[in-house]
């Protein structure tokens, strides 16, 4: 049998001192692993989340995003006449073509200028998009200059109040709405009747066409239908959470992979400190360790013993930093997405599995912390230990 | 392990032991050839250096000679195994030390559970065998105290209790007197005679104070590693 769990507990609370610096050490750590997780997952959650597994887009083959996407008004026709696309109540295909640009807008905070999307809409388009809900005031009405903004742009920047007029595209707009869809991407836009804006941008085309599928099942027809039309074969078709999560791609993996490498950094630093707690440890008690063995427990018992008491350690550091880390979920970060140069609010999103990647994490690094003065505790002659006394 | 009838609980036979240091082997102990009967009450006494530790050492099976064989209840100890003689020593030697060895983070209970660990008895019987224990050394109401609650003549009896939980062979003590008041010694020497007369404990205890040595058998006297 093994030496009791109370052993490795009680150890580690006489040391209340070092015990509690190694804590913070490795909490602090693991804190900072599972905020980055967060981050990067908060992202994928705002950008995949502004997609639905039900709706598929069409882009320009190439182009990496609307931004840089034209598609004819010819093609956008025939692609929205499709017999894949799901019809609403009155007939019409669920189908919206729209157009997306980029405007300038001076932030409340600083007054520095930052990027906003704006979307131009079909009638078809809230159909499409159900997530999307008006908080204050009314939606626009087609055929007019009124505009609707994402309840992210409306906290952060100038001039967004129903009623206030913007001036982008050489027009004037009237905002008369603000709306919200759960956390995603759209909250970060500025939405209009797509005819008025293609004019007012001087922008003959449209920049992607979205479309409700009659089931989901349906896509891989749709895209052949749109691929293999001659005046449709410029259309790359997409599912559209498939594109947002390649719209999260880029930023979510600079945010991983930068935050994992300063987290990285930082761990080895917590090792140190778990290493040089357990080597004090071991130091401390070097004559219970040869009492230990003196009455008949072997090497492997003691070694077990000290790497349960890092691993103990690492799981109180572990749980702290978590429990830090979820209060993170509180926080909204609004800045400019990589992928599309706009833009984007999103939250510090927790899961299931940044929850076990921090456990796994944190108890990784206890017994990195512990094994060896775990091993220099087993391998103690009993005469030499007991001789401490 | 084999019992031979008629054959002492402990022999120790032509027992050399030398220790290395840098390049200087440095003798301890040289042929040395000791029986212990089963019920007896051994002291080993001598100046420091003697040899007299290493000898008890020996025979607890913490330590290896160099040369010769110690036989314990027909055992060979020197030919087992490291793992081999850690369960040999767990079912067979009860230690007693100068001080005490208990563990500071566990009760005067858990302290005396620890070497049941090793065996497979259930929680229950467990519990049990402990409280037995620690009433015959007369601290059933100390069970749940922490060693720094206790005194020394109190910590040497929680260490007794536990060299006895699991009724080893033989009792093997280092100065179990050495820390402790002339009262508290006094006390500490009873309990061991009492386990060497009413529960036929053998007993091989090292001590320095001639009191303590009276309590016992036989007492054998070591010089410079050689028995006087």
């Amino acid at each position: 049998m093994k030496i009791p769990l109370s052993y490795s507990w009680r150890s580690l609370w006489t040391r209340r001192l070092t015990t509690t610096m190694t804590l913070a050490g490795l909490a602090l750590v693991v804190f900072v692993f599972a905020a980055v997780l967060m981050l990067a997952h908060g992202i994928e959650v705002a950008l995949i989340d502004t997609g639905s597994d039900d709706n598929a887009i069409v882009i320009r083959r190439s182009s990496t995003s609307e931004l840089v996407s034209q598609i004819e008004r010819d093609a956008a026709n025939i692609i929205t006449t499709l017999p894949q696309i799901a019809r609403g109540a009155d007939g019409k295909p669920q189908a919206s073509t729209e157009t997306y640009v980029l405007i300038n807008l001076e932030k409340k905070e600083t007054g520095d200028m930052g990027n906003i999307s704006v979307r131009g809409i079909s009638p078809g388009a809230m159909q499409l998009r159900p997530q999307v809900r008006l908080t204050e005031g009314r939606m626009f009405r087609f055929g007019t200059d009124e505009i609707i903004i994402g309840q992210n742009i409306a906290r952060r920047f100038q001039g967004c109040e129903i009623g206030q007029t913007i001036r982008f595209g050489e027009s004037d707009w009237v905002i008369v709405g603000h709306f919200a869809a759960q956390g995603s991407a759209f909250e970060s836009e500025i939405w209009g009747d797509v005819e008025q804006f293609m004019p007012s941008f001087g922008r003959p085309v449209f920049s992607s066409v979205t479309v409700r599928l009659r089931n989901p099942e349906e896509f891989t027809r749709f895209k052949a239908s749109v691929e293999q039309d001659p005046r449709t074969q410029m259309g790359d078709v997409k599912r559209e959470r498939e594109y947002y999560r390649e719209q999260s791609a880029l930023m979510s993996s600079f945010v991983r992979i930068l935050g994992l490498l300063v987290t990285f950094i930082f761990s080895i630093g917590a090792v140190i400190g778990a290493v040089i707690t357990m080597y004090a440890a071991v130091a401390n008690r070097t004559v219970e360790i040869g009492t230990l063995r003196a009455l008949g427990f072997r090497r492997r018992s003691v070694l077990g013993a000290f790497l349960v008491e890092s691993t103990l350690l690492s799981l109180i550091g572990g749980s702290v930093g978590i429990g830090l880390a979820a209060l993170m979920s509180f926080v909204r970060i609004s800045t400019t997405n990589f992928g599309s140069f706009s833009e984007l609010g999103f939250g510090f999103a927790l899961s299931p599995s940044i929850i076990t990647a921090s456990f796994v994490f944190a108890v990784t690094m206890g017994l990195i912390g512990g094994f060896f003065p775990a091993v220099r505790a087993a391998r103690l002659n009993i005469l030499t230990a007991l001789r401490e006394a | 392990m084999g019992e031979s009838i008629g054959r002492p609980m402990v022999e120790v036979r032509n027992v050399s032991k030398s220790y290395h240091r840098d390049s200087i082997e440095i003798p301890v102990l040289q042929q040395i050839n000791i029986a212990v009967p089963e019920g007896e009450f051994l002291a080993l006494m001598g100046p420091s250096g003697s040899g007299k530790t290493t000898l008890l050492n020996l025979i607890a099976g913490i330590d290896r000679p160099t040369s010769g064989e110690v036989i314990v209840q027909g055992t060979n100890i020197g030919q087992l195994n490291e793992s081999a003689l850690a369960r040999w020593r767990a079912s067979h030697i009860g230690f007693v030390f100068q001080f005490y060895n208990l563990l500071p983070v566990l009760t005067a209970f858990d302290n005396v559970e620890l070497p049941l660990l090793l065996t497979n008895l259930s929680k229950s019987e467990r519990r049990n065998r402990v409280e037995l224990a620690l009433k015959l050394v007369g601290l059933a109401d100390r069970m749940a105290h922490y060693p720094k609650q206790l005194s020394g003549g109190q910590e040497q009896r929680v260490a007794i209790a536990r060299a006895i939980v699991t009724d080893p062979t033989l009792l093997v003590a280092d100065e179990p007197t050495g820390d402790l008041d002339k009262v508290s010694a006094g006390e500490i020497m009873d309990l061991l005679d009492r386990l060497n007369k009413e529960f036929r404990k053998t007993i091989v205890m090292v001590t320095h104070d001639p009191r303590a040595a009276e309590k016992a058998h036989t007492v054998t006297h070591l010089e410079k590693g050689e028995l006087a």
